[in-house]
């Protein structure tokens, strides 16, 4: 039996299971507390059809997801006579991976960023910007595009919009209510036993859920990214080439400053310790997990590739 | 993927898929009769080295066992600029082929037995014509499929000559339907 190289992460899997299964409770509860308030004034169906409309925004964001992400980023998708190179490195990697072959696009913009969008694997956008190309050498990129196939390979844009339906009913249902306080809270049934506005009640749910929805949200990002980083190391099996390009992108390597010196000066003075350490506001709600967790996982994948049989 | 690496964003890599390499001598026996194609002796194996020790012995272990078998078949080694590496087995035109995907096999087994399958992209067995043209049937181990690649001078391929043989070679072996996976090598050590 040949042996594998392959180290699983049981508690990523763990922690994003558990993630994803509250982001659903989120939903479930979201839409189950507004029936609940709703009904008591009259209104029961409303809760549905509003579910029901958040779910549907969710989907058509997914559905178009390749065109505005494309257009957000101002990309042109590229053939492979205008961009050979990049191409082939897509080809490889593709065939490696048996994954069919996404469309490539490149944006034109020195920001180094590269993103995969699509709402499946056959319909899957990977793009890159001009300043990426230029920052990088071959096997980095290299590692960034893997990085990228495993986004795609992992449905992460379906699976994020999925996520997200809590959070997008939470936001119309917290636009919505808000109407409800101009026209006094539905009428004649407004007030319900404990004297409080249904309005009010819905603002209050939506907004808490919103909030919570909104964490949950950021935390499986990062799990969905760690899980990338693994994916594409493993497909590449150079984890150090993705390291060195995640630490030329986030870092400071390479980059010529775009702020005055004495800006920046300023704004670090602001944060020279942070208030709680550990768990400050900004590691809460990143969408990507911090570049010390991204290279200690990919570290620990090179030792196991590098590691000769006894 | 299933639903639940789909979901868990735990993809596996894929292993290799090693069990129609040895269709190749047939085959090579239908393209010479039909359209006069004759093997040149060249076989090479592509596949990328993971960074590290392991794979570094491993490749010498391999090198070393080709270069001790019976016919001492020159074996070369080589990195193209994808940073792919080549492994060339280079016997004289007119070997059995059979040898030659004992070689190729040789590799795979000894790459897939220290956990370095899933770095498989293809392997690549190479024809010549009495007119100069040449020919390589690439098999692509994670698809577990052929097809043929024919340069025809810089960047430029023979889609003719690639039908023609895609359709000689059709009821022998696993022939890739899906064009778009026909990838060019360009500069492929043995062509």
């Amino acid at each position: 039996m040949a042996r594998t190289r392959f180290v699983g992460d049981a508690g990523l899997t763990a922690r994003m299971t558990l993630v994803m299964f509250l982001l659903g409770a989120a939903f479930v509860a979201l839409i189950g507390l507004v029936m609940g308030i709703l009904a008591q004034g009259g209104y029961g169906g409303l809760a549905v059809i509003v579910g029901l409309a958040g779910i549907g925004m969710a989907i058509w964001q997914w559905a178009n997801s390749d065109k505005v992400a494309m257009r957000a980023m101002r990309a042109r998708e590229v053939t492979p006579e205008q961009a050979p190179e990049l191409h082939g490195m897509i080809d490889r990697l593709c065939a490696m991976a048996d994954m069919p072959k996404p469309r490539v696009g490149i944006a034109d913009t020195p920001v180094p960023n590269a993103f995969a969008t699509g709402r499946s694997p056959d319909r899957a956008v990977v793009c890159v910007t001009t300043g990426i190309l230029q920052t990088l050498d071959a096997e980095e990129l290299e590692g960034v595009l893997a990085h990228e196939l495993s986004h795609v390979a992992h449905r992460d844009v379906l699976v994020m919009t999925v996520a997200s339906s809590a959070a997008i009913t939470a936001g119309m249902l917290t636009q919505g209510s808000q109407y409800g306080m101009f026209f006094g809270g539905g009428g004649r049934r407004g007030n319900n036993n404990s004297g409080l506005p249904i309005w009010l009640l819905v603002l209050i749910v939506s907004m808490v859920v919103y909030a919570v929805s909104f964490l949950l949200l950021r935390l499986l990002s990062r799990y969905r990214e760690l899980s990338a980083d693994r994916a594409g190391a493993h497909l590449t099996m150079k984890p150090a080439a993705l390291a060195s390009a995640l630490q030329k992108i986030t870092g400071t390597i390479n980059q010529i400053p775009q702020r005055d010196l004495r800006e920046v000066s300023a704004a670090s003075a602001l944060c020279i310790a942070p208030a709680i350490k550990g768990v400050s506001l900004s590691t809460l709600t990143s969408t990507h997990p911090p570049l010390e967790q991204r290279l200690e996982q990919l570290a620990r994948i090179q030792a196991e590739l590098g590691r000769p049989s006894a | 993927m299933g639903f639940w690496s789909v979901l868990s964003g735990r993809s596996k890599p894929k292993q290799a898929n090693l069990d129609s390499l040895f269709l190749v001598p047939s085959a090579a026996i239908t393209l010479e009769t039909t359209i006069g194609f004759r093997p040149t002796g060249d076989g090479s194996v592509c596949y990328r080295a993971a960074d590290g020790a392991a794979a570094q012995i491993v490749q010498q272990e391999v090198v070393e066992l080709l270069r001790s078998t019976g016919d001492a078949p020159d074996v070369r080694v080589s990195t193209d600029s994808f940073g792919f590496t080549w492994i060339v087995i280079d016997r004289e035109p007119g070997a059995d082929v059979e040898g030659l995907c004992t070689g190729l096999h040789a590799i795979n087994t000894g790459l897939e037995s220290q956990g370095f399958g899933p770095g498989l992209l293809c392997t690549v067995v190479g024809f010549t014509d009495p007119g100069g043209r040449s020919l390589g049937l690439v098999y692509l181990y994670k698809q577990g499929t052929f097809y043929p690649f024919a340069p025809k001078g810089p960047q430029q391929r023979d889609n003719l000559l690639e039908i023609q043989v895609r359709d000689a070679l059709a009821g022998e072996l696993p022939i890739e339907q899906d064009l778009s996976r026909w990838l060019a090598i360009w500069g492929a050590p043995g062509l």
